[in-house]
């Protein structure tokens, strides 16, 4: 009795046509706030650059969130994809850009599969703690086998070639900043389009009752191992543009470190709202970049409490928060 | 292989084993009784490796005899049981028993990201190596091949006597009864006057010192040093998921298993030799999805 499962209900009761205030006026109005980031304020360009590919891979926590699954182990599709581009960078010298962020994709999402084949058998803690392990794997291989991976150092990842240009640092960034913009949006919108189509569905019943999609003779683990492609090729575009991005590549990208900051993200900018993990994102690499100069030693110790603070008094993060204040707005017009 | 290096893989992987199995013994614990993966598990172990250097490092420098280091490491475990594992349970744990799954994780993994950073603010990002207690035993050779004592029998007779003691104590004692009671049916076991979070606040200030105990007896073999904590859960949880969670038996079955598996990785092929328990965990959940000696649960429809 103590242990049933109350049914989410801020998911359900969502209007299904017509623009919301909270669900599409306000991202967009966003984005296009972040597009004159460059113009405006160039010094913030790099970082909510970093900030946006980061929010990409919470993304795909937080697709998995929706099926009631945590992952601690994601930051291995990040790791994948950001090595796939700079062993394609070492084997191709000048390869472009586009090429780069193929490579990484395809690499996460055939990692996705070996790995997905295997936990989707898992819920709840087996699954959580199952990617935590093979994250731990991919991470002791990058640093253990020196020749392959460049052990702790890393590889470093050349600028690529932008549609057969070899453009100057400032301008590749430039591009870089507004292709992340675009894939932002891009597969933002169709990740929310994929929840809400009857596959979206479907992955998501594995939260409320995996028992009554079996007698509707649906597989949840294919359900499952769907969903976990996705958020495996969204983490990999992430990975792979902040490999490019930053230019080296280095074993912490798979460390369980940056799997628990995306978890926390995800958490903080709402459990399982595509828009909340690139709200939280920005929120966050904000934060710590201001923040960590005063508190780098204890930067952990505050994420952890108030991760605390978000499970136990704020369970629908900074986005329900945000939903919260715009319905109470549209309904005193 | 020469029989000097199977030998030396094998205590290698013998001490190696019985300290792992005497965290997992906790993790397992605290899975079985409060159906709760405890994250922080880990950093309790490392808490308890600092806190067995800081109190024996201190008795030495007051002059006492270096056999004291054996009590001090049972008073760390016990203080991290209480002094951590207590208000833990008390403060947080008890306020999500009834939330999903997916939240109980997240909260033990915040109290992990708590606690290493608190680790690295008391002790700093140095390595520790504190030894008296490996030294203090002496060596013992045998088939030509010279081992500590401390680690060939002094590791693997603790983790003997907590398996048997864990045994009785669980199916002999009044209080090891109320657990398995509380355990089989909380409800029922409320509704004749067992007081369940008495039980729970119990178990895991239990499960919280065996961690503590597993890195104060860990502390004379290894340098301590940050993220040794992040390790040792993902590896206990290797252990008690490959055995099937809440098993205690098999807990200890499979971290020999993986112990040996590890230690003869290291002698044959060394860079794969973390991979090794994972590779085995891999194998046996490929086959036996619930554990090696799990009982796959009723489904509730």
């Amino acid at each position: 009795m103590t242990h049933a499962t109350e049914p989410d209900k801020s998911r359900q009761g969502r209007p299904a046509g017509g623009p919301s205030m909270a669900g599409t006026v306000l991202p967009l109005a966003g984005l296009a706030l972040l597009a004159l980031v460059p113009l405006g304020a160039p010094g913030m360009q790099l970082l909510v650059n970093l900030a946006l590919a980061k929010g990409l891979a919470v993304a795909g926590v937080s697709v998995l969130l929706r099926a009631g699954q945590v992952s601690f182990g994601h930051a291995l599709y990040f790791a994948v994809a950001a090595y796939a581009g700079a062993f394609l960078m070492t084997a191709l010298p000048g390869a472009d850009l586009a090429l780069v962020l193929l490579a990484g994709l395809l690499g996460a999402v055939v990692a996705g599969v070996c790995v997905g084949l295997f936990v989707v058998r898992y819920r709840g803690i087996f699954f959580g703690m199952l990617n935590l392990a093979f994250s731990m794997i991919f991470w002791s291989f990058l640093e253990k086998f020196y020749h392959i991976t460049g052990g702790a150092d890393g590889i470093r990842l050349p600028r690529p070639a932008v549609l057969g240009m070899d453009l100057d640092r400032a301008s590749f960034e430039l591009v870089l900043f507004y292709l992340t913009l675009t894939l932002v949006l891009g597969l933002g919108w169709a990740t929310i389009r994929w929840l809400a189509s009857p596959a979206g569905q479907i992955f998501q019943t594995l939260k409320t009752n995996e028992t009554r999609l079996e007698y509707l003779g649906v597989s949840p683990r294919r359900a499952l191992l769907w969903g976990y492609l996705v958020s495996a090729a969204l983490c990999g575009i992430g990975g792979a543009l902040m490999g490019v991005t930053q230019g080296v590549v280095t074993p912490e990208y798979a460390w369980w470190i940056r799997s628990g900051e995306m978890v926390f993200i995800a958490v903080l900018g709402g459990a399982g709202s595509v828009r909340g993990a690139f709200v939280g994102a920005l929120i966050y690499e904000l934060v710590r970049t201001y923040a960590s100069a005063y508190a780098g030693d204890v930067w952990q110790m505050l994420l952890g409490g108030f991760l605390l603070v978000i499970i136990l008094f704020a369970p629908r993060g900074v986005i329900g928060m945000i939903e919260t204040l715009a319905h109470r707005g549209e309904a005193r017009k | 292989m020469t029989p000097t290096l199977f030998l030396l893989a094998l205590f290698d992987g013998i001490a190696y084993a019985a300290l792992v199995f005497i965290v997992a013994l906790g993790l397992t614990l605290i899975f079985g009784v409060m159906r709760i993966l405890n994250i922080a598990h880990g950093s309790l172990y490392a808490i308890g490796a600092y806190a067995t250097v800081s109190l024996s490092g201190w008795a030495l420098a007051m002059g006492l005899a270096p056999i004291l280091a054996f009590p001090l490491m049972l008073v760390s475990a016990v203080l991290v049981g209480l002094l951590l594992g207590g208000p833990i349970e008390w403060l947080l744990l008890r306020r999500i028993y009834d939330k999903p799954e997916v939240l109980q994780l997240l909260v033990t993994f915040a109290v992990f990201m708590i606690l290493e950073d608190v680790q690295r603010l008391v002790w700093g990002t140095r390595p520790y190596f504190e030894a008296t207690a490996l030294q203090a035993l002496g060596n013992v050779t045998v088939l030509g091949v010279t081992y500590t004592v401390y680690q060939l029998i002094l590791l693997p007779a603790v983790a003997a006597a907590l398996l048997l003691g864990m045994r009785f104590f669980l199916r002999h004692t009044i209080i090891g009864k109320l657990i398995l009671a509380t355990t089989e049916d909380r409800e029922a076991a409320q509704s004749i006057g067992i007081d369940a979070d008495k039980v729970f606040l119990f178990t895991f200030i239990v499960g919280a010192a065996l961690a503590g105990l597993g890195g104060a007896l860990a502390s004379p073999t290894t340098s301590i040093l940050p993220g040794m904590g992040a390790d040792m859960i993902v590896l206990s949880f290797a252990v008690v998921a490959t055995a099937g969670l809440g098993q205690i038996e098999g807990a200890a079955l499979c971290a020999l298993m993986i112990g040996l598996g590890r230690s003869f990785a290291v002698y044959v092929w060394p860079e794969a030799a973390t991979l090794v328990p994972y590779a085995i965990m891999v194998a046996v959940l490929s086959v036996r999805p619930q554990g090696l000696f799990g009982s796959s649960s009723a489904r509730k429809i």
